[in-house]
């Protein structure tokens, strides 16, 4: 407030001037918060797989799996970051590690879900018709479970996509670093400019995974 | 010297253990901010997730909210509440009341939604009025999704309360951003941990009076995980 009232000036919400001048720095943080997201989902799918397929086959690995991870998740991503500054220093991989590992149980859980809703007869009939264990995993068992995978994917990149803008703390931050610069500098268009472009990204994101997800499922669209 | 031993000798001298900076007051703050946000978005969000469940209306707008809650980035939201309503406690609980409301809103809207119409009709030939019928019938079946939802709710409000501390809040976020702004890992280590158990506390705790509310008839019909919404913004 007393900055405000020694400028003398009123800072609107979005300075469109600021705004016309900036739009290459306002794209590349759109890009790194992209690239940040990108990787966490993609690296956390990766992992989540086998381990979702071990908690759907071993009941008895059910329980811990998901504890552990859910004690990971449970950890505010702005402790987990501290937590890794003197292992991994300040930068991706210190970004990177909880956000994967936060990924990892949103998906461990739905794939596990998903191939718990195939039906038994289809289980059978592609036993019948003389598919070995891991063909059956994948050309019958996975496909079935993606509309659970696909929701999986949906909550973890629109998650992470919010999350992303807190490893500003750690130097990085995407759009999370224009919201930074905004509250230090008492400056409001990036501040608001980086808030609604990241509800924005996550909304496009949902969206095309929805796409993605009518795609590749045709069987399941609602008529 | 170790990283951990020196996170202990931090602990462990009594200068942290009293005064404004001292643990029991950052935890005091913590828990004030983060009790009073979750509460005021309870008695907002539960009302009216349970009245929309029951009478079965605007089902879209009571999932969906949740959906765009998730994308709300907590950060920006807080300092856009702190820029425009100025330093204080006020403007964090209102961020952080808007950040729990969605997820409570959902599940309580679900957990309803999923009262065995059998039930209900039951309830209604046994000549139960509306209010008796939820409060006596539904409410009961449906408290293990709803207290999902107050247990995700609280949980992430004491994360995003973490991050109140970049905008000049208390609670113990403030060792992480001062130990990161003075290169003290000790202490940022030492509020990282207590963050840490803060939220596995909380998790804990209301997983505890969850199993408690939940009445025994049904205790085994546990909240079904892939039910439960899933809410994750700090």
């Amino acid at each position: 407030m007393a900055s405000r009232v020694f400028l003398d000036i009123v800072d609107p919400w979005v300075n469109w001037g600021w705004l016309s001048t900036h739009v290459p720095y306002v794209l590349a943080a759109v890009q790194e918060h992209v690239t940040l997201t990108a990787i966490a989902v993609v690296a956390g799918f990766a992992i989540s797989l086998p381990f979702g397929v071990v908690a759907h086959r071993w009941t008895r690995l059910r329980f811990p799996i998901l504890t552990a991870f859910g004690i990971f998740y449970t950890i505010p991503s702005i402790a987990m970051f501290a937590l890794l500054i003197p292992y991994t220093g300040l930068g991706g991989v210190t970004a990177e590690i909880p956000l994967i590992g936060y990924n990892v149980l949103v998906l461990v859980r739905n794939v596990m879900v998903g191939l718990d809703s195939v039906p038994a007869e289809v289980l059978d009939a592609a036993d019948g018709m003389g598919y070995r264990p891991l063909a059956r995993l994948f050309r019958i068992e996975l496909p079935l479970a993606l509309p659970a995978i696909f929701a999986g994917l949906r909550v973890a990149t629109v998650s992470t996509i919010g999350i992303v803008t807190i490893t500003a703390v750690i130097g990085l931050g995407g759009l999370g670093q224009l919201i930074l610069r905004g509250l230090i500098e008492s400056f409001h268009t990036p501040l608001v400019v980086a808030t609604v472009l990241s509800i924005v990204l996550a909304l496009v994101a949902d969206l095309g995974l929805a796409g993605a997800q009518r795609f590749a499922v045709p069987w399941a669209r609602p008529a | 010297m170790s990283v951990l031993g020196s996170v202990i000798q931090w602990m462990a001298d009594p200068a942290q253990w009293q005064g404004p900076d001292g643990i029991p007051t950052r935890l005091g703050e913590h828990l004030h901010l983060s009790i009073e946000s979750v509460v005021i978005g309870a008695v907002i969000a539960l009302p009216l997730g349970i009245a929309l469940g029951h009478f079965g209306r605007f089902g879209n707008l009571a999932i969906n909210v949740s959906n765009v809650g998730r994308a709300v980035p907590s950060f920006g939201i807080l300092v856009i509440a702190f820029q425009a309503f100025g330093l204080g406690d006020g403007p964090i609980i209102l961020a952080l009341t808007a950040l729990a409301i969605p997820p409570m809103v959902t599940n309580s809207y679900v957990a309803l939604r999923e009262v065995d119409p059998d039930v209900k009709d039951a309830a209604r030939g046994m000549g139960y009025r509306e209010l008796r019928q939820v409060l006596r019938i539904e409410l009961p079946l449906a408290v293990p999704l709803i207290m999902a939802g107050v247990r995700t709710s609280a949980v992430q409000v004491v994360a995003t309360a973490t991050v109140a501390a970049l905008v000049a809040g208390g609670g113990l976020g403030r060792y992480i951003v001062d130990g990161l702004a003075r290169s003290d890992y000790p202490r940022l280590l030492a509020g990282a941990l207590l963050v840490a158990l803060l939220a596995l506390a909380t998790e804990l705790l209301l997983a505890g009076v969850q199993r408690l509310l939940v009445p025994r008839g049904i205790r085994l019909k546990e909240a079904p995980v892939n039910r439960v919404i899933t809410v994750k913004t700090a």
